[in-house]
């Protein structure tokens, strides 16, 4: 007993290993450390209130600056021109006393419309890696987890069927989805038939052979994730857009859905070795049921990757969005984006510049502090990675 | 042949250094073999790694002292002089097997080019000494294995290629850094059997290190053991396991288990192994220490002299029992 | 040959010849009301798929007929090289994975069929410990609410009762309990494993498989954690299934071993006679290859030739043929029986038990 107390006492006297620090200020210290990550962050935060501060400002009925505000007489002004007063009305005279970023060939303040423009590119990127990421920790998280599941061709089979078939009569073509759903129907009675039946019977033996053959959900998940890859993204993109009525909503969601992927091979890899890992079988040694093993103990330990891919995510779809908006595909007008406010600049090229280039190089600036900060994360995150910096 | 003077090398940490090797001295003779003991972060390793130039700087430093081996210093050689000396003189066996191999390339081209690096000679004649070098560490059927990827064998016999390729070119002094800590007890016997003939055979210096004191009592002539990176006692092998004179020493040798000591309570160590980057001052060891007086938390004890070479660095117990127990 | 030279194989008294169908040296023993668990006939395969429908082409046999009891307050030391199966025994026994066959009883309870559900009630009387002290506990989580969990999940107690528990744990495995809501990456390995033992013993178990314990550790911590063990072995009355590579350490806390080769039980006895008597080659081996700490005992270690083969499909007759050095047809031929060859002593050797 003795030598026990004095094993307390040592424990009490050297509780630590020396890493006493926590481990949220130590990510801030390596964080400003990486100098370009540490831009990044801040360019990342600057551009958040802006996009904040613009939705406050433009929106309402008499915005602070109205980026639809038709002004015909003040075109194509450069950057810091001031308005000519005598032409205007009061509530036409921009708060700033100029014109910041010049205005467009409708004499719209462009620097308004920026503002406004931040904010969708802003709700843009973050709904569809929202979206993303969801669906991708969810399909991600069933290969990793439940994985080693098998499920017979045969109940594939009728699921999708049946799915199709929802799908088809659920958008208008109804008399198509009904004809698929019988034969859905047709094939499940089959299914029924051999196995009431004897299984040899000659006519069903290559229905009994999609009964024998099993996939692994995990192969299941991640063969749709390979053909989903296999699709350039873009086009895809622009296909579903081109097929459904135009609006932010669409795009936020059609982007998102075209882009989980990646995230859903992170999760798979991070679940599969963390399944192993000894903490989590002594969760279920403790009787811990799924539920909590997966969200208390695997999710934590798998969503560092998953955000720094996210925040990468965030630049590609931002840019994905100003894609879209300049061939005419994305956010419906008078909405300003930083896309359409590019597309609509390039006629003046050469006679306003400005309207092309403030855009484009908040565009850059954006996707840039993305990236560099999304990297940074990374390095910070991956303690292998930390001394090239 | 080789003699480590005051080596000192630290890491660098957040804000600071951790004294991983904190003035270590050692020497080996010809044929001799030299057992590094002691518990993980103890800079046993580091001490080897930097003895074969591999040390990765940064976050590694050498602060300070001397490696002569043959009469030079390989702290001040230039890269490439290094280069010739590792393999040719010195060669390394690491502990992991599965990862100290590339698996990408035969074992037979991989024994090649650890020659390759050193001599040239035609392709008929290199294959022949892969295939002796195979023999030598008892491979079994060494001409088809040599064949073999790295996956297609098990964990011994990849120890026994990676002892190979280290001797291929007959070096002088090899340093084996827990070469049977991740194999199976029946499997490490074989090992070491292996080292111990080898040796015989090739009258070459071993430096080995571990932390398994049953396995340095098979093989070791001299025993340096290591705590927090200084030498705490250092002495022949029989000095060490029979008259023990520091502290550390006695309490690893009563802490280890065995069959005998069943009912009895185990002797155990209070607290953990300090963590290198806080040292505590004085003796490192004064904290867990069941001798520990007042001074040794202040001054740092030199090496007191038992005889026959057998040397500890605890001034209590030699002020103690030296009159009578030290030969 | 030379291995083995002076192997008392062929000296020993021949024993009783009692041949025991599948082997009932375990209820035939005196002690059997006694034991906590049983394990009878258990067995598990796991399968090895190729292609696409990742069909099935041959079967590892990781657990293959494997027979065991751990008395009430006793430990079973579980020994045996890499890929022999003595995890996954560990992990059958939780029903942390489901056998494909045999018995496995709890205090006279057969739990080998019971469905996740119904199992539940009996999380909180086996527990287990790990043998990596980095892996066990989870990094995101701080030390009180991994102890805790247990409590939490199994609804044992309020609030207030649940963290006065957790402070008692933490003192009952020597770690401050001031250091609750402290990190696993704040302590050193051997704190790491006492919190893994603390987190083990919240529910109270009665029966704890301890899966290599000390493998990972440094030998000064080493003997702390054993002491623990064998301290809360005393004072909570619990039994141990200690599984471990490591013989001395094995031989020092057990009072039963069970010898393992590739998915069976080659030698069970207890643990003084097992270490003075040794009968099956394999166990001869074993512990001949055990370095001691005594540099004037410079014999050569008597190494077996060869390393544990793969269980993938292996072939008939006895699981040792291909490393043993008196092997002969008859071994490759017929599957070998579990001999009884003495007051709970049993071999799965027909040779040394003159069968």
């Amino acid at each position: 007993m003795e030598n026990n107390k004095s094993n307390i006492d040592m424990e009490l006297e050297t509780p630590v290993v020396g890493q006493v620090k926590s481990r949220k200020r130590e990510l801030l210290r390596l964080l400003k450390e990486n100098k370009l990550a540490f831009i990044g962050l801040i360019i990342f935060v600057i551009f958040f209130i802006t996009a904040l501060l613009g939705l406050l400002l433009t929106s309402g009925k008499e915005p602070v600056f109205d980026p639809s505000m038709v002004r015909l007489q003040e075109k194509l002004l450069p950057p810091l021109a001031s308005p000519h007063l005598e032409s205007l009305r009061p509530h036409e005279v921009p708060k700033t006393g100029v014109y910041v970023f010049g205005t467009d060939d409708l004499g719209r303040d462009v620097f308004a419309r920026m503002l406004q423009g931040a904010w969708v590119s802003l709700t843009v990127g973050f709904v569809a890696v929202g979206i993303a990421v969801l669906v991708g920790l969810f399909m991600g998280g069933i290969a990793g987890y439940f994985g080693q599941k098998y499920i017979g061709l045969d109940h594939i089979i009728v699921v999708l069927l049946f799915s199709t078939g929802a799908t088809l009569s659920l958008t208008g073509k109804s008399f198509t989805g009904f004809i698929v759903i019988v034969i859905d129907l047709a094939f499940v009675f089959s299914l029924a038939l051999i196995r009431w039946k004897s299984r040899k019977s000659r006519y069903f033996k290559w229905l009994d052979l999609l009964r024998k053959k099993t996939l692994s959900i995990d192969t299941l998940i991640m063969r749709v994730v390979d053909i989903m890859l296999c699709f350039p993204s873009f086009f895809l993109i622009l296909t579903v857009v081109a097929l459904l009525p135009a609006s932010i909503y669409n795009i936020m969601i059609v982007i998102g859905l075209t882009s989980w992927m990646g995230t859903t091979r992170f999760v798979r890899a991070e679940f599969l070795s963390l399944r192993e890992q000894d903490f989590v079988t002594a969760a279920r040694a403790l009787g811990v049921n799924d539920y909590r093993i997966i969200f208390r103990h695997m999710i934590p330990n798998a969503i560092a990757p998953v955000l720094v891919s996210a925040t990468i995510g965030i630049a590609t779809a931002i840019l994905t969005e100003a894609g879209l908006s300049f061939l005419g595909f994305g956010v419906p007008p008078p909405n300003a984006t930083w896309g359409n406010i590019l597309s609509d600049g390039k006629r003046f090229i050469f006679d306003a510049p400005w309207l092309t280039f403030i855009p484009g190089f908040a565009i850059l600036l954006v996707v840039l502090s993305f990236n560099l900060f999304g990297e940074g994360l990374r390095d910070i995150m991956n303690p292998k990675l930390r001394e090239r910096h | 042949m080789l003699s480590v003077k005051d080596l000192k090398v630290y890491f660098q940490v957040d804000g600071g250094f951790s004294r991983a090797v904190d003035g270590v001295s050692f020497e080996i003779q010809d044929g001799e073999t030299v057992c590094l003991v002691g518990e993980s972060g103890c800079g046993k390793s580091v001490s080897a790694l930097t003895i074969m130039g591999i040390l990765p700087q940064p976050p590694g430093k050498i602060i300070g002292g001397t490696i002569f081996f043959k009469g030079q210093d390989l702290l001040l050689m230039k890269e490439e002089e290094m280069q010739k000396v590792r393999g040719n003189h010195i060669a390394m066996v690491f502990q992991e097997p599965m990862t100290s191999l590339n698996p990408v390339f035969t074992i037979g081209d991989q024994i090649e080019e650890a020659i390759r690096i050193h001599e040239r000679i035609d392709e008929a004649e290199m294959r022949k000494r892969s295939i002796q070098a195979l023999k030598d560490v008892g491979m079994p059927s060494p001409e088809q294995r040599i064949n073999d990827y790295p996956h297609q064998l098990s964990g011994g016999q990849r120890q026994r290629v990676m002892i190979a390729m280290a001797l291929a070119c007959n070096p002088d002094l090899v340093i084996a850094d827990e070469p049977t800590t991740a194999l199976d007890v029946t499997v490490q016997a074989q090992i070491l059997n292996l080292f111990k003939d080898l040796q015989q055979k090739r009258r070459m210096s071993l430096l080995y290190i571990t932390h398994d004191l049953g396995v340095v009592a098979k093989i070791a002539d001299q025993i340096y053991v290591m705590y927090a990176g200084i030498i705490l006692e250092k002495g022949a092998a029989r000095d060490i396991f029979y008259n023990p004179c520091h502290p550390y020493t006695r309490a690893l040798l009563a802490s280890l288990p065995s069959r005998s000591k069943r009912g009895s309570k185990l002797y155990s160590i209070p607290g953990s192994v300090p963590d290198p980057a806080h040292t505590p001052k004085g003796c490192p060891f004064h904290p867990r220490c069941s001798f520990a007086l007042e001074s040794c938390t202040s001054q740092f004890p030199g090496m007191s002299d038992w005889g026959n070479g057998h040397f500890s660095r605890c001034p209590v117990i030699y002020d103690k029992e030296a009159g009578k127990g030290g030969n | 040959m030379g291995i083995l030279a002076d192997v008392r194989l062929f000296m020993i008294k021949k024993p009783e010849k009692v041949e025991i169908e599948n082997c009932t040296m375990i209820s035939t023993s005196p002690l059997s009301n006694q034991d906590i668990l049983r394990v009878e006939g258990l067995k598990k395969y796991f399968p090895v798929r190729r292609g696409f429908f990742q069909n099935v082409i041959g079967w590892i046999k990781a657990v293959d007929g494997v027979e065991l009891s751990i008395g009430r307050h006793k430990t079973l030391g579980l020994v045996g090289e890499s890929g022999c199966g003595k995890s996954t025994i560990g992990q059958l026994i939780l029903k942390l994975i489901d056998p494909d066959g045999g018995r496995i009883m709890y205090r006279d309870k057969e739990i080998t069929r019971l469905s996740q559900g119904e199992i539940k009630p009996l999380r909180k009387e086996m527990q287990i410990i790990f043998q990596d002290p980095f892996g066990s506990l989870n990094p995101r989580m701080t030390v009180g609410q991994s102890i805790d969990e247990g409590l939490r999940v199994l609804h044992m107690k309020g609030h207030n009762e649940r963290s006065e528990r957790v402070e008692e744990l933490m003192q009952m495995v020597g770690i401050s309990p001031g250091a609750a809501d402290r990190y696993p990456h704040e302590f050193s390995g051997g704190q790491r494993q006492r919190i893994g033992i603390a987190r083990a013993l919240s529910v109270e178990p009665s029966l704890i498989i301890c899966d290599e314990p000390v493998s990972a550790l440094d030998v000064s911590i080493r003997s702390q954690i054993i002491n623990l063990l064998k301290e809360l072995q005393d004072s909570l009355g619990l039994s141990y299934l200690f599984i471990s590579h490591d013989l001395t350490v094995v031989g020092y806390i057990s009072d039963s071993i069970a010898v393992m080769y590739l998915g069976q039980i080659m030698e069970y006895g207890p643990a003084g006679v097992l270490y003075d008597n040794p009968l099956h080659p394999y166990t001869v081996a074993l512990l001949s290859a055990i370095p001691e700490p005594d540099p004037d005992d410079r014999r050569e270690l008597k190494a077996l030739k060869g390393e544990v083969p793969s269980p993938f499909n292996p072939p008939p007759g006895c699981k040792f043929q291909g490393r043993c050095p008196f092997v002969e047809k008859r071994c490759r031929e017929e599957d070998v029986a579990f001999y009884q060859v003495g007051d709970g002593h049993a071999v799965r050797c027909w040779k040394v038990a003159g069968g």
